[in-house]
């Protein structure tokens, strides 16, 4: 099988994930596809690492699960928060900056 | 067809059902769901790419304790809070749409244009180091010993920024029995709150209580609920 399917699969995804940052409005959905876009970039260091015959692949692909975890306790953090003072989960309500 | 494309199509297929269950869903638990649908797929193409550590890993961390929190703090936000179809910015949907086709379109070109490359395949490194583990072990504590160290600073500071962003200061003393019960009898309601639900049509934590003469009883519902009381009164008269 063309070993260039993955990486294929992996933009395909990467995409599906951009479009839900860009469309929705939850936050907390926004928040998980940022996270597919993630997962996405994994599969294609895997693929990469099986391609080059190196492992260096999926360490980047380990380092990148770690960022998201610790990424994903502030995110979700600063979602409650928003959510305790705003009563709202949407990002456009979030806008106090602009004033 | 051999095995690996057989196994290859179909998580594909699945994992991109996945990321569009995502996207379209609309209630934000059920995204949740087809996120971890489609991370368990991508975890089996990871042991397609010779990857059995990282593929665990995916799904003891991603399915097991991110899409989790996720679901935690879906309920302490709200299962219901849906999507405005307010457009801030005028005409951003079509916009988006546009540009992530345009997008994708790229990168799919890109990778497919390129001449497929020749496998070399992770069986010889794995043999090498004795394992993937042992493998990833090398290299981990190896070369990249000082990434490894900054994600422990990071580790570190996540926990700690967390624990201050969620922390939640007492600024009033806790009230005593005494000054509630007090404050109870003042207000006018002494007896408890009717449970949701009572004498209405489901008992579901969403549905309102019904007065004696059929009216919705709005102050039985959690607060969540009461903002939406269109809900309420669909039920009843349904």
């Amino acid at each position: 099988m063309n070993p260039n399917n993955y990486l294929v699969l992996a933009g395909i995804l990467f995409t599906i994930g951009a479009f839900g940052v860009l469309v929705r409005r939850n936050a907390i959905i926004v928040f998980m596809s940022v996270e597919m876009m993630l997962n996405a970039a994994n599969l294609a260091f895997a693929a990469a690492s099986r391609i080059t015959g190196t492992l260096d692949g999926q360490v980047v692909a380990f380092f990148v699960m770690v960022v998201a975890a610790a990424e994903v306790v502030v995110g979700l953090a600063i979602i409650v928060t928003i959510f305790r003072t705003r009563r709202s989960a949407s990002i456009d309500e979030a806008n106090l900056l602009k004033y | 067809m051999n095995g690996e494309s057989v196994v290859f199509w179909v998580t594909a297929i699945f994992s991109v059902v996945g990321a569009l269950g995502l996207v379209v869903s609309r209630k934000a638990v059920h995204s949740a769901l087809w996120v971890a649908f489609a991370m368990v797929n991508l975890a089996i193409l990871y042991f397609m790419l010779e990857a059995p550590f990282l593929a665990t890993t995916q799904i003891v961390v991603y399915t097991g304790a991110v899409m989790m929190l996720f679901l935690f703090v879906l309920m302490i936000v709200g299962v219901d809070s849906s999507d405005s179809l307010i457009e801030t910015i005028k005409g951003q949907r079509a916009i988006a749409i546009v540009l992530g086709l345009a997008f994708g379109v790229l990168i799919i070109v890109g990778i497919t244009a390129t001449a497929s490359p020749t496998v070399i395949g992770l069986v010889n490194e794995n043999i090498g180091y004795g394992g993937n583990v042992q493998g990833l072990a090398h290299l981990i504590f190896g070369r990249y010993l000082l990434a490894f160290e900054a994600t422990s600073a990071l580790l570190i500071t996540a926990v700690l920024g967390a624990m201050v962003l969620a922390h939640r200061e007492r600024w009033a003393p806790r009230k005593t029995q005494s000054e509630l019960s007090r404050e109870r009898t003042r207000s006018g309601q002494v007896t408890p709150l009717p449970n949701p639900g009572v004498l209405a049509r489901s008992n579901s934590v969403d549905t309102p209580a019904l007065l004696p003469d059929g009216t919705p009883a709005q102050a039985s519902l959690p607060t969540q609920f009461q903002s939406n009381p269109d809900d309420g009164v669909k039920e009843v008269t349904s």
